[in-house]
């Protein structure tokens, strides 16, 4: 009864109850959210991820900018039919050099997770331009501006900088390397061994079929990429994960 | 503090706060029994599932939890189950001959019901949700195939596709851009002749001059009658089903600047059920041949 009692004090200070509550919520913060910075479990470590190429990052940054992830989610959840449907489930180590995260369940489109390679640069071309041209039931706008909007390199340099900030492990050669790498991606005649090297997997390609560089390249890029860099032949999942 | 609560209300004999607002006193009135048992039973729930399933972080990991849940062994329980229920009519027809697989086989109608499931899934986007296609994207519902149209030849595509850097057995051809090296005259006497060919309205003064050309740069591959050569994936120039379309502007424009359609290989992402099932689904379709 004395203890219950004394409950009565904090009731009754505004000060010291916020104070408590602080305190509590600050335990629960603790408890929940620090061990996802040390558990072994949460930071599985997987073969083939590895940061973005410059070209498809610039292309990630678009598909942000024109919140994409509003109607597509990257995340396969560990579900049957969404395994049957997009692939195996999505890992945590896939998304780890994404600033910020595209995971989610709601879809009003498609889950993006795995799109790398499943359809052509072309039908993306299509796609992007004109969605009901492939997919007459699609409720997708169109994006066929993306194709006009030529895609400037003075800032890729920079971009890869502030990922690096934020912990994404590009390397001094990353960085120095990054305007050449942003455009040999789009131009599959040029010399791209540099590239494939720093970007293990990265798809060469003139993307959008022009000659200039356009955001449709980039974003592209970023499609044709998309959930390919870890091979499942020879991944095996540690069940308590 | 204590001393408020000795007051009872004397109406209904509840305890009350001792706040008091012009006369107007504040009961205290306790819980409802039934809210504070079944708060007191959350709390004991609380305790129990945290000791059923994965819940408290410790140093390298965190607790399993008595019932050794996992999602991902959860997952995979649910897919070898379904995999189990189909594994007799999977495995007749991962062994079957498709050419020679009865109609009233089991794993015919396995594979036609499969298939479409996979069709639906990773084929639609691109030849459309009936297989109707779209410009750009073959039809799978007519008997004009471009690489072929028997059950090995579908087969084949699926696995392989076709122009892609990732299959080294993809299907591949490449027709010249001829707009480097006919003159713009010549290109628009060649597309005559194919309209000539394609029984469209022309004009046959330029066709004749047409034909010149078409035998010269054309019917090594599309072969002298325009009948094209599944071989090398050359279209039949000859009916009125065209893949870029048949008109004036759309054949100049695929003889100048060439296509290059590209189709996955899909042999890394369909296991070979999954193949043979939407090759018997698209062979079925009414043009396989």
């Amino acid at each position: 009864m004395s203890t219950i009692s004394k409950h009565r004090i904090l009731e009754r200070s505004p000060t010291l109850l916020l104070v408590f509550s602080l305190i509590v919520v600050s335990i629960g913060g603790i408890v929940e959210i620090a061990p996802l910075f040390y558990i072994e479990n949460t930071i599985e470590d997987v073969d083939g991820v590895r940061p973005y190429s410059p070209l498809e990052l610039a292309g990630r940054d678009i598909y942000v900018r024109e919140g994409c992830y509003v109607c597509h989610s990257q995340m396969i959840r560990p579900m049957r039919d969404e395994i049957e449907r997009y692939g195996h489930y999505s890992l945590a180590a896939e998304s780890k050099y994404d600033h910020p995260f595209q995971w989610g369940s709601k879809r009003t489109g498609p889950d993006l997770a795995r799109v790398g390679g499943r359809y052509s640069d072309a039908w993306h071309v299509d796609h992007f331009i004109d969605p009901q041209s492939v997919v007459p039931q699609s409720v997708m706008p169109k994006y066929a501006f993306l194709a006009d909007a030529r895609l400037e390199d003075d800032l890729i340099e920079d971009l890869l900088a502030t990922h690096r900030l934020v912990g994404v492990p590009y390397t001094d050669e990353m960085l120095a390397e990054a305007r050449a790498d942003f455009h040999a991606q789009a131009d599959p005649d040029a010399d791209t061994d540099g590239l494939l090297e720093r970007y293990p997997g990265a798809v060469v390609s003139n993307f959008d079929g022009q000659p200039e560089l356009t955001e449709m390249d980039a974003i592209i890029a970023y499609m044709q990429m998309l959930g390919t860099l870890v091979d499942f032949s020879t991944f095996t999942p540690d069940e308590t994960r | 503090m204590m001393d408020n609560r000795t007051d009872h209300d004397p109406v209904t004999g509840t305890e009350t706060t001792g706040h008091n607002w012009d006369g107007i006193q504040e009961l205290n009135t306790p819980l409802p029994r039934w809210w504070l048992w079944t708060f007191y039973l959350t709390i004991v729930w609380g305790i129990g599932y945290c000791i059923a399933y994965p819940a408290w972080p410790l140093i390298d990991r965190a607790t399993t939890g008595l019932l050794g849940y996992s999602t991902r062994a959860e997952v995979e329980a649910q897919i070898a189950e379904v995999d189990a229920r189909n594994a007799d009519v999977a495995a007749r027809l991962a062994s079957a001959d498709l050419a020679t697989l009865e109609r009233d086989d089991p794993a015919y109608h396995y594979g036609v019901a499969g298939g479409a499931a996979v069709f639906l899934a990773h084929c639609s986007q691109c030849h459309g949700a009936g297989a109707a296609g779209a410009l750009g994207y073959p039809n799978l519902l007519d008997d004009d195939w471009l690489w072929g149209g028997t059950l090995d030849a579908i087969a084949a595509t699926v696995r392989h596709g076709i122009r892609n850097d990732t299959d080294d057995d993809a299907r591949w051809s490449e027709m010249p851009a001829y707009g480097e090296f006919l003159e713009a005259e010549q290109i628009a006497a060649t597309t005559e002749f194919v309209l000539q060919l394609s029984g469209q309205a022309h004009d046959s003064q330029l066709a004749a001059s047409g034909a010149i050309i078409f035998a010269e740069e054309c019917a090594s591959c599309h072969m002298v009658s325009g009948a094209g050569d599944p071989e090398t994936g050359a279209p039949d120039l000859t009916d009125a089903i065209w893949l870029y379309g048949g008109d004036r502007e759309a054949i100049t424009e695929s003889i100048t600047n060439s296509r290059f359609g590209v189709m996955p290989a899909w042999g890394p992402r369909l296991d070979e059920v999954e193949i043979k099932a939407v090759t018997l689904y698209v062979h079925q379709l009414g043009g396989g041949e």
